[in-house]
């Protein structure tokens, strides 16, 4: 027993010391799945994390929950894509100093016969509008994500209802989505930056309609207010905000490739 | 198939490679699994032994409000807790929210019925006459309930095991509590989720597979101490 009662103890010194060891500062940062899945943030966070001697908490959610993580004064920044929501967030008086960061686009994609036949589409919102007259399986984030406000705006554009046993609210995030429309051979709209990581190996979907202005798809970050939330890190959630929108930041955003591809673009000044 | 064979070969690749993420999830969920487990067992032993020798009215009841809790959800678990430690929240002061201190309270919260019933079903298994003898032969109340307990300890040991798997495999409280934030509160099993939605079945599988060896390792252990 004695032995025992030893190994016990060290044991438990060992795990405080491991529970302990997180004495630097920290940032908590929510923002959407496409940033952390597309890998953007494990090159982008380390410079600024060195530079700073802070640790990011990156808490990856729907852009609807991040921002209400941010109206909790759960977090201290947040990075999303959905620009009315953000503005709204920023009226109410929750997050200070939205700036723009990146940009990328959303693509509608479905199975390769394309039964609806929207690759003759015009419009984005014509192409789901053919999805709604065929009844074709289309498969909806349903999460008050980014992507899913903007499934809405253009479904309202289309002058379509999606309703129906076509229509799937599957109420999970973008990669599950991509799976479940592949499984079902269904259509679906994906930020470029997550379909490109599903391409190939993980997904048969292809891209059917693209390019339009209004699948348009800007990232910002926000600063939670600190009169608001007197708890949060203003001054190194600035810095943040400053280094993802400076020179060195935006040159890493730029440069980041998956599978040989850009996923995001900056503005150019 | 192939896909089964892909798994096998991640999870060894990653265990060989020391893969610092894979680690880092290890290490959290064996941490946060041993804080909970450890509260857990500090207050769902004596509360069962408590419940399994005292007689009091509204035992019965007790007893099924016991068992209902044995069927808590993760999630829901995970949002009470949730709506107590948020910046909103009574507790909001502490900025508990998205810490490891967070899932382990969570957790500790899910283990407690589970222990304290496997330690009331011990008792109600056990000699009846142990504590009675215990009297007889000079002990007091409370050292009677200890003699007692020490003879249970076969029951107990099941009552931490079965709290440590529970908490170790859970994914709700872990996900909603600690934010699977990378390096941080990233467990084995909201990797698990977060991989798969990222269409990674075989990593996910792999990393599966690693912690079911992790608990194969810890119940060898416990299994060890038991035999003492």
């Amino acid at each position: 027993m004695h032995t025992t009662t030893r190994l016990l103890l060290a044991l438990t010194i060992l795990l405080a010391l491991c529970a302990g060891a997180g004495a630097e500062e920290r940032l908590k940062m929510s923002t959407t799945t496409s940033t952390q899945d597309s890998g953007l943030l494990r090159v982008l966070l380390p410079p600024f994390e060195k530079e700073n001697h802070c640790k990011v908490d990156v808490i990856a959610v729907g852009t609807g929950q991040a921002i209400k993580l941010g109206e909790a004064g759960d977090v201290d920044v947040v990075f999303v894509h959905a620009r009315k929501m953000e503005d709204k967030f920023v009226a109410d008086g929750y997050g200070v100093n939205r700036r723009d960061v990146m940009y990328n686009d959303f693509v509608v994609i479905g199975p390769k016969d394309d039964p609806a036949g929207v690759a003759k589409a015009k419009t984005a919102a014509e192409a789901l509008k053919m999805i709604a007259a065929k009844q074709a399986t289309f498969i909806s984030r349903g999460d008050k994500s980014g992507t899913h406000i903007k499934e809405k705006e253009l479904w309202q554009a289309a002058g379509a209802e999606p309703k129906g046993n076509w229509y799937v609210d599957a109420g999970q995030g973008m990669g599950p989505v991509i799976t479940m429309a592949t499984e079902r051979q269904g259509y679906t709209l994906a930020d470029r930056g997550t379909y490109n990581a599903f391409k190939g190996q993980k997904t048969n979907l292809v891209i059917l309609f693209q390019g339009e202005k209004g699948l348009f798809n800007p990232y910002g970050v926000i600063a939670v207010n600190p009169r608001k939330f007197p708890h949060v890190k203003y001054d190194l959630a600035m810095r943040f905000v400053d280094f993802v929108t400076g020179p060195e930041g935006q040159r890493i955003i730029a440069g980041y490739k998956a599978h040989g591809e850009p996923v995001f673009f900056i503005y150019k000044k | 198939m192939d896909f089964f064979v892909e798994s096998f070969h991640t999870a060894f690749g990653l265990i060989a490679a020391g893969d610092p993420d894979v680690m880092n999830a290890v290490t959290v969920s064996i941490v946060v699994s041993f804080w909970s487990t450890l509260f857990a067992a500090l207050a769902g032993i004596p509360a069962g032994v408590v419940i399994g020798v005292a007689d009091f009215p509204g035992k019965r009841g007790m007893v099924t409000l016991l068992n209902t809790l044995m069927a808590l959800p993760t999630v829901v678990v995970g949002l009470f807790v949730y709506s107590l430690i948020s910046r909103q929240g009574p507790f909001g002061a502490y900025g508990l929210l998205f810490t490891p201190e967070a899932m382990v309270i969570g957790q500790t919260v899910l283990a407690v019925p589970i222990m304290a019933n496997f330690t009331l079903s011990a008792i109600k298994g056990a000699d009846p006459r142990i504590v009675p003898t215990a009297l007889t032969l000079g002990a007091g109340p409370f050292g009677s309930i200890c003699r007692l307990t020490i003879e249970l300890r076969f029951g107990i040991m099941a009552a931490v095991i079965a709290g440590f798997g529970r908490v170790i495999a859970e994914v709700g409280v872990a996900m909603m509590l600690g934010g699977n934030i990378r390096g941080y509160t990233r467990t084995m099993t909201t990797a698990i989720a977060m991989e798969t939605g990222k269409g990674e079945f075989a990593l996910g599988l792999a990393l599966g597979l690693i912690l079911m060896t992790v608990a194969l390792v810890v119940n060898l252990f416990l299994n060890l101490l038991q035999q003492r």
